[in-house]
C-alpha cells in the first residue's frame, strides 16, 4: 500500500456560468520519499488535484468526489475538525506567491512558531529554538536575526525558504509544492531544489511537485504525472519519460523547450486547451494533435500500460521523434 | 519609529499653528468693533474701553497674535458675555460630560460595529450578512438626532423606562448617570457603528481571500485562530483609520446629541453660544474642538504605524 | 455608456436607490408647485393629527406639514447639489494645480488640506454661523468646504496617477501641452471617481443641512426644511408625536436613495475604490 493513493478523484466547482469540471477521474500513489512531479499547462487541474489531499479549496463552490487515502485512511470524508490535525502536521504545502502567502503583520519567527504549537504542545522557548533550527535546515543565514524580522524585509526567494521551513516544521509525510521556484529567479531557484531534495534524504518526506517547468521535472523528480485538461495523459518514472514519450501532448511540451529548439525557432502546440465546462467523448488533444485520426474523435482513449510503471492515454502513441 | 513619531508631532504643531491663526483671523473679521463683539452687544462703553484694553485690541495684530497664543497657553480664554465667567472654568465643566458621552458611544459603536463586519464577512452572502449590511445602510442613512427623537418617544415617552433627558455627573450618582447615558450612547454610536460596520466587512472580505489566509488554514489553525488573529489582524489597520476619519463626525453627532437630550455639554455650549454671540466662547470652543481633534488624529496615526511592521520599521520614510 | 448601464441594471439594490434618488427630485421640483402653502398659518388647526386634509397633521401654528415636507425637499437638495457643485468647482482647480505643479505648491495645498481636516464640518459650520448669521447660504458654504479636502486628493491623485502613464508620455514627446494633458486625460479619468465622490457626499450634505436646520443654525423659520420640522417636533413630541415621524423617514429615505445609488456606482464606475 502506498502512502498516499488517490483513486478516481473528480473535482468541479459551482461558477456562474456553470459547473467548471477542473478533475476528471485522475488516479495516482505517492510513495513514502518519492518525488512525484504533476505537469501541464495552466488550468490543466495539477494544482486542483493537489489541493483536494489536504481540502484547501472553497468549501461552498467545491464538488468533490473519488477517494483520497493517507496511510490507508481516507480524507474526503473526514470531518473538519479532524481534518485540521491532518493539515500541517501530516500534509503541508508550500505555496507559489511567497510575496504574498506570509501574514505581512507577524514576524517570521511567528508564523513559524505557530505551527509548531499547534501541533507538536511544545513551550514558547522550545518553540522558538526549533523555529532557529528550521531556518538553519532551510539554508537561511542568521537564523536567529531572521526570526524577529517580517516577511516585507526578506528577499523572494529567503520567503519560499520561510514557507518551506513552515511546511516541514512538523515534519509531515507528504509535502505539497506548488509551482515553488515559478516566482523566483532561476539563481535561486537551484537553492529551493536543493533544500527539497534534502528534506527528501534527511526526513524521507514525500513530495508531490506542482509545476510546468520541465527542466525542474528533469532535475529533481522520480516520477511524472502528465496533466490535460482535467486528466493525466501520461505516467511515468522520469528517465524513461524523457527518454519514451508516447503521448503526443507531452512530446509537444519537450519539443517546446528552449533546448529543442531547431533552428532557433520555438515550437509550440497550435490551438487552446477546450473548455473545462464541456465534456465529449473524444480525447481532449486530437483538435491541436498532428497524429489525431477519425478513432480519436469517436471515443475517449484510456490509460495503458506500455512499459513498467508507464501509463499513456493515446489511440496512436509514439516514440521520440 | 520614534523618527515617525517625531514628524508626525512636528506635522501636529504646523497645524496647530495654522489653525490658531485662522480662528485668531476668524475672530477679528467679524463686522463692526471686536472690543464691542467681545464685551457684548449691551455693555456700556466704559467696559468696552477696558476689553479693549484688556486684550490689547489697540496694539497691531501680529502683537495681538503674540498676546493671544500668550493667554491662551496660560489658560486665559477670556470671560463669556453671557456671565462674566472665565471661559476656561465653563470648559472645565463641559467638557468631561461630552467626553464620557463620547467615549460610550465609542465603546458602543466598536463593539456592535466591528463585531457585526467580521460576523457579516465570515457568513458572507448568507442571513447574517445580509442583516448586518442593511443595518449599516439603516445606520448611514437614518439621520441619527432623529434617531433620538424616536428613542425618546418610546422609551421615555411611550413606555418609560428611561428619563428623557438630563444629566447626572458620574462622581454624584453612577447608576442615575448611566441610566441617562444610554440612550445619547446608544444614539450617537449607532450611526459610527454602521460605518465602522462596513469599513470591517470590507476589510475582513479582503483579508479572508488573501493568500496567507490560505497559509494559516494549511497549517491546520482553528477556524478561529484564522479569521481572528490573521485575518483580523490585517483588517485593525482599515478599522483604525476610519475610527479617526470619522471622528470629525463623532464630534458633530455629539454636538445635536446633547441638544436632543438636554446634556450640559461641550457641544450644548458650543450652540448655546452661536445663538448668544458669546464670542469668547465661540473662540476657545473651536480652538480646543481643533486641538482635541488633531490630537487624536496623531494618536490614529501613531497606533496605524504601530500596526504595520512596514512603517514601524522604517521610520515612516515612504510616506 | 450602455454596456455600463446594463451592468448598473442588474443590481436590485442601486436600482431601487436610482428610484428613491428620482422620486426626492421630482418631489423637490414638482411638490411645491403641487402641494399648498407651507407658510401659511391656521390657528383653529394647531397640533392636528393626520387627516384628510391634512395628509401629515399640521404644526405648532396650523401650518400643513405635508406642504411643509415638500418644500422641505427643495431645501434638502439645493444643499446636496450646491455644496457639491461648490466643491468640485474650487476642488478640481486645486487638485490640478497641486497635481502639476509638484514641486512648489503641492506640499502647500497638502497642508492646507490638513487643516481643512482639523476642522470638523460642524465646527467650521457653527463657526461661519457665528461670523455671518445663519441661513442656507452658510450652510452650503460649510457643506461645500467639507467635502474639499476629498475633492482635492482625488484630482490630485488622478493627476499623480495619469502623468506615470506610457501614453501621457508619448503624448508628452509629441508636444502636447499642460492644457491637453488636463482636458484630453486627466478629467475624464476624474469623472468616475468624482461622481462616486459626489453620490456620497450629497447624503452627508442633506443630513448635515437637517443636523444644522435642526440646531437652529442653518435655514430659518419660516422656511421649511426638514431639519427645522424637527425642531419643531421635538418641542412638541408628547402632544404631537406624529411631527417628528415624517421629516425624519424623508431624510432617511432620501440618504438612503443616494448611499444605495453610490454603491451601485462605485462598483460599476471604480471598482478599485476598495470594496
Amino acid at each position: 500500500m502506498s502512502l498516499l493513493e488517490i483513486t478516481d478523484l473528480r473535482v468541479g466547482f459551482d461558477t456562474e456560468d456553470g459547473l467548471v469540471q477542473a478533475v476528471r477521474d485522475i488516479s495516482l500513489t505517492l510513495d513514502e520519499g518519492e518525488i512525484l512531479a504533476l505537469c501541464g499547462e495552466s488550468g490543466c487541474g495539477k494544482s486542483v488535484t493537489a489541493m483536494s489531499v489536504p481540502r484547501l479549496l472553497p468549501p461552498e463552490t467545491t464538488r468533490l468526489s473519488g477517494s483520497v487515502r493517507l496511510d490507508g485512511r481516507e480524507l474526503t470524508t473526514l470531518p473538519e475538525a479532524d481534518l485540521r490535525h491532518v493539515r500541517g502536521k501530516e500534509v503541508s504545502v508550500v505555496f507559489q506567491e511567497p510575496m504574498t502567502s506570509l501574514n505581512p503583520s507577524f514576524s517570521v519567527g511567528y508564523q513559524i512558531t505557530e505551527v509548531l504549537r499547534r501541533h507538536e504542545r511544545l513551550s514558547r522557548q522550545a518553540a522558538r529554538s526549533r523555529a532557529v533550527e528550521l531556518l538553519e535546515l532551510v539554508g537561511i543565514p542568521a537564523p536567529q536575526r531572521r526570526m524577529k524580522e517580517y516577511p516585507h524585509q526578506l528577499s523572494g526567494g529567503m520567503r519560499q525558504r520561510v514557507m518551506i521551513a513552515i511546511a516541514v516544521a512538523c515534519s509531515p509525510r507528504v509535502l505539497i509544492a506548488d509551482e515553488p521556484t515559478t516566482a523566483l529567479d532561476v539563481t535561486i531557484q537551484a537553492g529551493v531544489l536543493d533544500v527539497f531534495r534534502d528534506l527528501r534524504d534527511r526526513l524521507g518526506t514525500a513530495i508531490i511537485l506542482i509545476t510546468h517547468d520541465l527542466g525542474v521535472v528533469a532535475d529533481i523528480a522520480d516520477r511524472a504525472v502528465v496533466m490535460y485538461a482535467g486528466r493525466a495523459v501520461e505516467q511515468a518514472p522520469v528517465a524513461e519519460l524523457f527518454a519514451n514519450p508516447r503521448h503526443p501532448y507531452t512530446l509537444g511540451l519537450m519539443n517546446a523547450l528552449p533546448s529543442a529548439a531547431v533552428g532557433g525557432r520555438l515550437a509550440e502546440i497550435p490551438g487552446m486547451v477546450p473548455s473545462p465546462l464541456s465534456d465529449p467523448d473524444e480525447c481532449a488533444f486530437q483538435a491541436r494533435c498532428p497524429r489525431a485520426q477519425g478513432d480519436c474523435r469517436a471515443a475517449r482513449p484510456p490509460l495503458e500500460r506500455h512499459a513498467d510503471g508507464h501509463l499513456a492515454a493515446c489511440f496512436h502513441p509514439g516514440g521520440k521523434q | 519609529m520614534l523618527w515617525f513619531i517625531l514628524r508626525r508631532c512636528g506635522s501636529a504643531v504646523i497645524v496647530l499653528f495654522l489653525a490658531s491663526v485662522l480662528i485668531f483671523l476668524g475672530i477679528r473679521a467679524l463686522p463692526g468693533d471686536p472690543a464691542t463683539v467681545m464685551a457684548g452687544e449691551e455693555a456700556s462703553p466704559a467696559v468696552i474701553e477696558a476689553i479693549r484694553h484688556e486684550f490689547g485690541l489697540d496694539k497691531p495684530l501680529p502683537a495681538q497674535y503674540l498676546d493671544y497664543v500668550g493667554q491662551t497657553l496660560t489658560g486665559n480664554l477670556g470671560r463669556s458675555t453671557q456671565d462674566q465667567l472665565p471661559v476656561i472654568d465653563i470648559i472645565a465643566e463641559r467638557l468631561p460630560v461630552t467626553l464620557e458621552l463620547s467615549a460610550l458611544a465609542m465603546l458602543v459603536a466598536i463593539v456592535v460595529g466591528v463585531g457585526a463586519g467580521i460576523v457579516a464577512a465570515v457568513r458572507r452572502g448568507r442571513l447574517a450578512d445580509y442583516l448586518a449590511t442593511g443595518f449599516g445602510l439603516a445606520g448611514l442613512s437614518v439621520p441619527h438626532f432623529w434617531l433620538g427623537l424616536l428613542g425618546i418617544l418610546l422609551f421615555a415617552v411611550t413606555w418609560r423606562v428611561l428619563p428623557a433627558s438630563g444629566y447626572v455627573p458620574f462622581t454624584q450618582d453612577p447608576g442615575q448617570n448611566l441610566q441617562r447615558m444610554i440612550l445619547p450612547a446608544l444614539v450617537l454610536g449607532t450611526g459610527f457603528a454602521a460605518i465602522l460596520m462596513r469599513q470591517t466587512r470590507s476589510a475582513m472580505l479582503g483579508a479572508l481571500s488573501a493568500d496567507y489566509v490560505r497559509t494559516a488554514r494549511s497549517k491546520g489553525l482553528s477556524e478561529v485562530k484564522v479569521v481572528g488573529a490573521h485575518a483580523l489582524r490585517n483588517s485593525l489597520t482599515t478599522v483604525v483609520t476610519v475610527l479617526g476619519l470619522q471622528l470629525g463626525a463623532l464630534i458633530s453627532g455629539a454636538v445635536v446629541t446633547e441638544q436632543i437630550f438636554v446634556i450640559p455639554g461641550f457641544g450644548k455650549l458650543t450652540v448655546d453660544a452661536v445663538l448668544t454671540r458669546n464670542y469668547p466662547v465661540i473662540q476657545a470652543v473651536v480652538l480646543i474642538t481643533v486641538i482635541g481633534y488633531v490630537l487624536v488624529n496623531l494618536l490614529v496615526d501613531i497606533v496605524y504605524a504601530f500596526l504595520n511592521p512596514r512603517i514601524r520599521l522604517s521610520g515612516g520614510a515612504n510616506d | 455608456m450602455t454596456r455600463l448601464w446594463r451592468r448598473f441594471k442588474r443590481r436590485p439594490m442601486p436600482m431601487a436607490g436610482l428610484v428613491l434618488v428620482v422620486a426626492f427630485v421630482l418631489l423637490a421640483l414638482i411638490g411645491p408647485l403641487v402641494t399648498g402653502d407651507p407658510t401659511a398659518q391656521d390657528y383653529l388647526a394647531t397640533l392636528a393629527p393626520p387627516s384628510g386634509a391634512h395628509p401629515m397633521g399640521t404644526d405648532d401654528l396650523g401650518r400643513d406639514a405635508f406642504a411643509r415636507i415638500a418644500h422641505g425637499a427643495q431645501v434638502s437638495l439645493q444643499a446636496g447639489v450646491l455644496s457639491t457643485l461648490l466643491a468640485m468647482a474650487v476642488g478640481i482647480p486645486i487638485g490640478l494645480v497641486a497635481g502639476f505643479y509638484r514641486r512648489w505648491l503641492d506640499p502647500v495645498v497638502m497642508r492646507l488640506v490638513d487643516v481643512t481636516l482639523a476642522f470638523p464640518f460642524l465646527v467650521f459650520a457653527v463657526g461661519l454661523a457665528a461670523i455671518i448669521g445663519p441661513s442656507l447660504k452658510g450652510v452650503v458654504f460649510a457643506l461645500g468646504f467639507s467635502q474639499l479636502p476629498a475633492v482635492i486628493r482625488i484630482t490630485r491623485g488622478e493627476v499623480l496617477a495619469v502623468r506615470e502613464m506610457d501614453y501621457v508620455a508619448a503624448a508628452v514627446a509629441d508636444g502636447a501641452g499642460d492644457g491637453h494633458l488636463i482636458f484630453r486625460y486627466v478629467l475624464p479619468n476624474c469623472l468616475n471617481p468624482l461622481i462616486v465622490q459626489a453620490t456620497v457626499a450629497i447624503p452627508g450634505a442633506i443630513i448635515g443641512e437637517a443636523t444644522l436646520s435642526f440646531l437652529g443654525l442653518g435655514v430659518q423659520p419660516p422656511t421649511p426644511s426638514w431639519g427645522v420640522m424637527l425642531t419643531t417636533a421635538q418641542q412638541y413630541l408628547s402632544d404631537a408625536p406624529w411631527l417628528a415621524v415624517w421629516p425624519g423617514i424623508m431624510i432617511a429615505l432620501a440618504t438612503l436613495g443616494f448611499n444605495l445609488l453610490g454603491d451601485g456606482l462605485r462598483d460599476v464606475l471604480d471598482p478599485r475604490s476598495g470594496r
